[in-house]
């Protein structure tokens, strides 16, 4: 059914365009550096409503940051389908003997992998400014979380470029969709002062489930139990790749 | 066996019929074409055949499997080149070669001496390991060519293959497909809206005109069918009491008038002329220019559908030009 070497093939693709295209890559973790920065610095001896004694605001904004180059990169990644329909590429790849899921799988395996790489650069950055890990399994456990986080949203990310003609549409996306999802995830700031029906829509945002389980795998503090994320997540990562492929399959410009 | 077969296929989008009830075969091993100007269905019949649309109705089989219900193995069988370029400038020339082998399930010491042998066949060895964003056009089309045929294909469909080429690099992608399709033994389906182009490389032709083919056969019986040369008049007054007297005369075979353009068919053009003058003078019609030719496929397609194919292709922007804006307001 699927159909491996397609998705090694597709995936092989996505890093040597991420490896050539550099400025892509600093721009896409350029935002959540300056956030993390400028924010961290600048709001970190404030009093922050709904945050907890132990927790100064850096740390508990790192995870927030990296769920948020997450969620770029990832969005990115499946609405980037568009520019190989610009530029013709999707016609080769729709012509080859591959089923669709095959196709959207290999795209989500290479957008998930550089999404990846951005997230832990982010990572890595924030030890510089005084972030610290608890330990390797919560290591493994964040990158858990970002690789559900990923997909999710690469898959959503498809969805959009189904209905869309060309790149023209991405700021409205961006204005929607990306930064709806940004703010109302937590990553940021606490939800719990928040009015309850800003609460009740921040229930339905995958995102929301992606930050809180990074912030209990990476600093031991979180919302929801890390089970319970990690379950919810997994549950919006295979709707998703599953609503990609069908309206990737289903969509009418090639 | 026949590379393909179709019957009745038609292909409508919102109510505009784009490709009309056609029926064709292609044998094995022959180089054909559909010759129409853009917009009369060339480019939606070629999608049709390689399953990249649906058809509305109709059947067509290639390579011996149906488009509809065996894609996979068509797509196997079948080699495209595309109308505007479909390569990913990121990538090197050969890294588009080797995407398009694993794509198609090749073995990785199969394909390696493959598109080496393809790359020979283009001339592109050397460029190999260029970006193909610094490709120049020529190049793109030629890797194109070469990447269709990796997988070896029985059947290779080429989209307007020198659509937006220099003159020098045309010939360049004449002569590759003649070499294809002769030492190759790959049967080669071309659309193209370039009279010469059809005429220099197919062994049949389908003139193709608002979706519908209105003449098939090999190029010269095509051009024998308009029985003679062509010779043609320039009159810039009111024509016509010339006309009726011309059709008087009996070596006349056809007569067609065209803007202050009369042509007219016949044999022996060249003894013709001077005739023809002496004739215009005695009717005092005075006659700007002369020409004569001998038939092209241009005055073939000209004598089927009544106007040359540049005509037709002004029409056919104003009908979509139209067509769009009755979309769009409704």
């Amino acid at each position: 059914m699927i159909n491996l070497k397609a998705v090694y093939v597709l995936w092989l693709r996505e890093m040597k365009r991420f490896m050539r295209a550099k400025s892509r890559s600093i721009g896409l973790i350029a935002m959540p550096l300056f956030f993390l920065v400028f924010l961290g610095f600048g709001l970190n001896n404030m009093p922050i409503p709904g945050l907890s004694k132990e927790v100064d605001y850096i740390t508990f904004l790192v995870p927030g940051i990296i769920g948020m180059s997450m969620l770029f990169s990832s969005m990115f990644a499946g609405i980037s389908v568009l520019w190989d329909r610009e530029f013709g590429f999707l016609k080769e790849i729709m012509i080859a003997p591959v089923n669709r899921v095959s196709i959207v799988i290999g795209r989500i395996a290479g957008g998930t992998t550089t999404a990846l790489i951005q997230g832990i650069m982010v990572l890595v950055i924030s030890f510089f400014i005084g972030f610290n890990l608890i330990s390797i399994l919560s290591f493994l456990l964040a990158v858990l979380f970002m690789i559900l986080i990923a997909v999710t949203f690469i898959g959503l990310g498809l969805i959009f470029a189904s209905k869309m003609r060309d790149m023209q549409g991405f700021s409205l996306i961006m204005n929607f969709v990306i930064f709806p999802l940004f703010f109302l995830s937590g990553a940021l700031f606490p939800l719990e002062n928040l009015p309850l029906w800003v609460r009740y829509i921040s229930f339905i945002d995958p995102l929301t489930y992606g930050v809180d389980g990074l912030r209990g795998a990476l600093i031991g503090v979180s919302v929801f139990p890390l089970a319970f994320n990690l379950i919810v997540l997994l549950g919006f990562s295979l709707l998703m790749v599953l609503l990609g492929t069908y309206f990737f399959e289903k969509s009418e410009y090639i | 066996m026949n590379a393909i077969e179709i019957e009745g296929l038609t292909k409508k989008f919102n109510g505009f019929t784009a490709v009309d009830n056609i029926s064709f075969f292609v044998e094995e091993g022959e180089l054909f074409g559909l010759l129409g100007p853009n917009g009369a269905g060339k480019t939606t019949t070629i999608n049709m055949l390689s399953t990249i649309l649906a058809p509305t109705s109709g059947k067509a089989v290639v390579a011996g499997f149906n488009v509809l219900k065996n894609r996979n193995d068509v797509r196997r069988s079948i080699g495209i080149v595309f109308q505007e370029p479909a390569l990913d400038g990121k990538l090197s020339g050969k890294e588009n070669l080797e995407f398009h082998a694993m794509m198609y399930g090749m073995k990785k010491d199969e394909f390696k001496k493959r598109i080496n042998e393809v790359l020979e066949l283009v001339e592109l060895t050397d460029k190999a390991g260029l970006l193909v964003e610094k490709y120049s056009g020529g190049m793109k089309r030629r890797l194109e060519i070469a990447r269709g045929l990796i997988h070896r294909p029985k059947v290779l469909f080429l989209d307007e293959p020198t659509l937006g080429l220099d003159t020098q690099t045309r010939r360049h992608v004449w002569d590759y497909i003649k070499k294809l399709n002769k030492e190759g033994n790959v049967t080669i389906i071309l659309t193209t809206h370039y009279m010469d182009e059809a005429d220099y490389l197919c062994d049949r032709i389908a003139i193709i005109d608002k979706g519908k083919i209105v003449a098939l056969d090999k190029p010269k019986q095509l051009k024998d069918l308009l029985g003679g040369d062509i010779v043609s008049l320039e009159v810039n007054q009111d024509c016509k009491a010339f006309i009726l007297e011309l059709n008087k005369l009996k070596w006349i075979k056809a007569l067609k008038q065209h803007n202050c353009f009369i042509d007219l068919t016949l044999e022996k053009g060249e003894k013709r002329i001077p005739e023809l003058i002496a004739f215009a003078q005695k009717l005092s019609v005075k006659i700007d220019s002369v020409s004569l030719r001998k038939p092209s496929l241009e005055d073939v397609f000209l004598h089927f559908t009544g106007k040359t194919i540049r005509e037709e292709e002004a029409g056919i922007k104003e009908r979509n030009k139209q067509f769009v804006h009755g979309r769009m307001r409704a």
